[in-house]
């Protein structure tokens, strides 16, 4: 177990510089932060300063190199537009993004679910025909086209919800929060909804699938034929064995939460730090991309391990393999 | 019942926060883009800047005809070419409720103009700035500087103490990660003082009851929050969830205009569209000899096969204004002669090429932004079919600013779209100096064409220092008048400015795409 945790923790650190790298190494196409930077009419000297300033003119590999010596340390240098250390700005949208990806993941597991066990359940019924028609809109349509259809519904035409931001927020200690107004839970609605409508449809056809395939099965023929009750065969026996796949699946779309939250966030003009990625690409703001990316995938490597591990709690044979394996290595 | 009551008393609550959002007189207002930050000393964004100056005030601001009016100065005198003498107002009292003296003047000026400071070409002349007694300040300046007051308008002035008891005094260094007090927090003398702010969220401003001047605005409270998605903004405002919106997309106007409780408010701009001509030895993608941009009649040809009443009809839905001037008729050195276009003539343009030598036409790169104006890739496309129905090939490249406007710098185009407003000037002498200069030193800093004009680097050289604004506008229109002639640039139009409010509000729409919230008022 232990040797399984330190080796995706090399395994982090490696994702990590190699994504910075390849971050730097795409920062030479995003152009120069320095016309940002500099009024229209700036004098070649006063740009040359400027660059000198941010030490633009260093080779690639120098760049690279001083921002990983930097990070390791803690220190993600200075937003060129914010003139404010990339790590407070970080810390400060953090808490927008998490509570918005937090309850994006809840509401697709709270609904997909259970609607995948009822179209399986009911395959033939008007309800689970025309949800699987839904499901198909929703994994097929872009994001963003979503959120704007959701903001014209329900912000324009209805007037209902909020089409942009967060509502009232109350501080608690460094972290703010919209959980605690009725402002900041309905704005919570449409981005969330907007955020978590691919993985509820995907977490719904997954359900069904698995769940048709299982009721199928042997052992379920046979508790029917012990004469137990539907529902102790649906949920006792077959949606059981339906999570594993749902458990990873959902794993691996965590990370497409967070990184699909920088269009929702765009979109909802959500102060997360998504849009401040999205702003920073804008601006060519060379520090506040790198530690982003960084920060994102070491996000990515932490929910794939979590995942790895909950596999062992669910599903009892992987667990040995997993001993045995580490047993091996070790 | 409990339901139903729950279900009340959660309708009730959601009634309530609408209202309590809302309020007497808050003026709700989304911008595309927030803020950089709080100091503004230390960006040169002039969205950012002039937010900021409902806080801070400078010495001397623009009106609503941006003409130049006293602010915290109420005169100024000459008392050598470059020493000019300003008279203070009295009885200005900053947020925190110290006294503005003539030392918070002189403080902020050096602030300002330091070494470090990102804005110091903001202010180029001053040398120095020293009180003479607590409502009186002496700038000195490197030489003559007819425009210094055009510059002040853009420089805030701060508290002395404040900044010295915040450790302020310094502009932010950046560099050295530091968060500079002033980054996050403001203290000005403005008609508005801050209240709150988060980053890139909501930052609140109320009203300044102790403001010297009586409000013409009749504001309590202004919520600004950007959003930048431009769907989203105008959802914003059709719901009712913000009161004006700047920009308002042009695609949208017919729709906000249609709906009930919302206008959408245009007018040209002063940001004026151009075309620049790579006038060096060669052509940077070419498929002739030398370079044929350095023939006047092959630059007029260019001109005259372009067709902009089609690009203000079809591409800009009738709201721009086409341009024979590189400036906007508001900027000093206007002149309505000179702002007559060359026509559209293809055949006269296919003749001009013809006696120039290129009967068939030639090969050239044209590069365009696809972020920074309005419609500037369909301009550009409509332009490259334009100039191939008299022969000529331009191989348009469209991308990204950042990307666009460091190769046409470094002079890697041979055409190329730039827009200019000549803020924070506000005047002609922003393009003499910057586009029509040869390129030295600090002038000609945007001619990467390289036009050169002996007479018009004398007489930009000239106007620089000339005191007197009669001869000044007259050398300025003359020098454009030798530009034209040669077409050294290609001006295309002004571009609209869109805003959309909501019925009740009124503001007032300055060709400089600033909101002056000071002059806006809620019914």
């Amino acid at each position: 177990m232990l040797v399984f945790l330190v080796r995706r923790l090399l395994q982090a650190v490696m994702v990590m510089l190699a994504v910075a790298f390849i971050a730097f190494l795409m920062f030479r196409y995003l152009g120069d932060p320095v016309n940002n930077i500099v009024s229209q009419d700036a004098t070649q000297e006063q740009r040359e300063e400027v660059r000198k300033r941010l030490r633009l003119d260093d080779p690639l590999i120098l760049q690279y190199g001083r921002f990983v010596v930097n990070a390791a340390q803690g220190d993600f240098g200075v937003s060129y537009r914010n003139s404010r250390p990339v790590s407070a700005l970080l810390a400060e949208r953090f808490p927008a993004t998490a509570e918005l990806v937090l309850v994006a993941a809840i509401l697709s597991l709270a609904l997909g679910i259970p609607l995948g066990i009822y179209t399986a359940l009911k395959p033939r019924g008007v309800l689970s025909q025309g949800l699987q028609i839904l499901s198909l809109v929703g994994i097929s349509l872009p994001t963003f086209v979503t959120g704007i259809l959701l903001i014209l519904v329900f912000s324009v035409w209805l007037g209902w919800l909020p089409s942009f931001g967060r509502g009232d927020v109350i501080d608690i200690g460094w972290w703010w929060t919209g959980f605690l107004t009725a402002t900041g839970l309905k704005a919570l609605i449409l981005p969330s909804f907007m955020l978590c409508l691919f993985q509820l449809t995907l977490i719904m056809r997954l359900v069904r699938a698995e769940m048709l395939e299982v009721l199928r099965a042997d052992y379920i023929k046979f508790a029917r034929a012990r004469g137990l009750r539907n529902r102790t065969i649906h949920f006792r026996h077959a949606l059981k064995n339906t999570l594993i796949p749902v458990v990873t699946i959902f794993g691996l779309q965590l990370g497409g939460l967070i990184a699909f939250a920088i269009i929702t966030e765009t979109v909802f003009q959500w102060p997360g730090m998504g849009a401040l990625f999205i702003q920073a690409v804008n601006f060519t703001d060379v520090p506040v991309m790198a530690a982003y990316l960084v920060m994102v995938s070491l996000l990515f490597v932490i929910i794939n391990t979590s995942v790895d591990l909950l596999y062992n709690v669910i599903d009892p044979r992987l667990r040995t393999d997993q001993t045995r394996a580490t047993g091996r290595g070790a | 019942m409990r339901k139903f009551l729950l279900a009340a008393t959660a309708a009730a609550l959601v009634q309530l926060g609408l209202v309590g959002a809302a309020g007497a007189n808050t003026l709700r207002y989304a911008s595309a883009g927030d803020i950089y930050g709080l100091d503004p000393h230390s960006m040169t964004d002039s969205f950012s800047i002039n937010f900021l100056l409902h806080v801070y005030e400078p010495l001397v601001r623009y009106n609503k005809e941006l003409k130049i009016e006293p602010a915290l100065a109420v005169s100024w005198e000459v008392v050598k070419p470059d020493v000019i003498r300003y008279k203070l107002r009295q009885g200005v009292k900053f947020h925190d409720g110290s006294d503005f003296t003539a030392d918070d003047v002189v403080m902020s000026l050096m602030r300002a103009t330091d070494d470090k400071s990102p804005i110091k070409g903001n202010l180029p002349a001053l040398k120095s700035a020293e009180t003479v007694d607590d409502y009186t300040v002496d700038l000195h300046l490197s030489g003559p500087t007819p425009l210094l007051n055009n510059y002040l308008t853009n420089i805030a002035i701060f508290d002395a103490q404040w900044l010295e008891k915040n450790g302020a005094v310094k502009p932010v260094n950046a560099e050295l990660g530091e968060e500079g007090y002033t980054t996050t927090h403001a203290n000005g003398t403005g008609p508005f003082k801050l209240e709150s702010r988060r980053p890139d969220a909501q930052t609140v401003l109320v009203a300044n009851e102790a403001w010297w001047e009586k409000p013409e605005h009749n504001l309590t409270k202004v919520v600004h929050t950007p959003i930048s998605s431009d769907a989203t903004r105008v959802a914003a405002l059709l719901s009712g969830e913000v009161d004006i919106i700047t920009p308002s997309p042009l695609q949208d106007a017919k729709r906000i205009a249609g709906s009930p409780g919302t206008k959408v408010l245009e007018s040209p701009g002063l940001r004026t569209i151009m075309m620049n001509f790579n006038m060096r030895d060669k052509l940077v993608d070419g498929n002739v000899e030398g370079n044929p941009f350095r023939d006047v009649r092959v630059r007029k040809a260019v001109y005259q096969a372009i067709n902009m009443d089609l690009v203000r009809d079809k591409i800009m839905r009738g709201k721009s204004r086409n341009a024979g001037m590189q400036i906007a008729p508001e900027v000093p050195g206007f002149d309505e002669k000179l702002n007559r276009r060359f026509p559209y003539d293809p055949a006269a343009a296919k003749a001009l090429l013809t006696e120039a030598g290129y009967p068939n036409g030639f090969q050239f790169n044209m590069n365009c932004p696809n972020d920074a104006y309005v419609n500037d890739e369909e301009v550009c496309q409509a332009m490259t079919a334009m100039l191939a129905q008299v022969g000529l090939n331009a191989k348009l490249v469209t991308e990204a600013r950042t990307l666009h406007f460091k190769k046409a710098q470094e002079g890697q185009t041979d055409m190329f779209m730039i827009g200019w407003a000549t803020l924070p000037m506000l005047d002609g002498f922003s393009v003499l100096s910057a586009m029509l200069h040869s390129p030295e030193d600090k002038l000609g800093t945007w001619n990467p064409g390289d036009y050169k004009n002996a007479k018009v680097d004398e007489l930009t050289k000239k106007i620089d220092v000339e005191l007197d604004e009669a001869k000044r506008r007259q050398m300025m229109i003359e020098a454009f008048g030798i530009t034209e002639e040669e077409v050294a640039w290609l001006p295309l139009h002004q571009q609209p400015l869109s805003w959309a409010v909501r019925d009740n509000v009124e503001v007032v729409q300055t060709a400089d795409d600033l909101l002056r919230l000071w002059y806006t008022r809620i019914k």
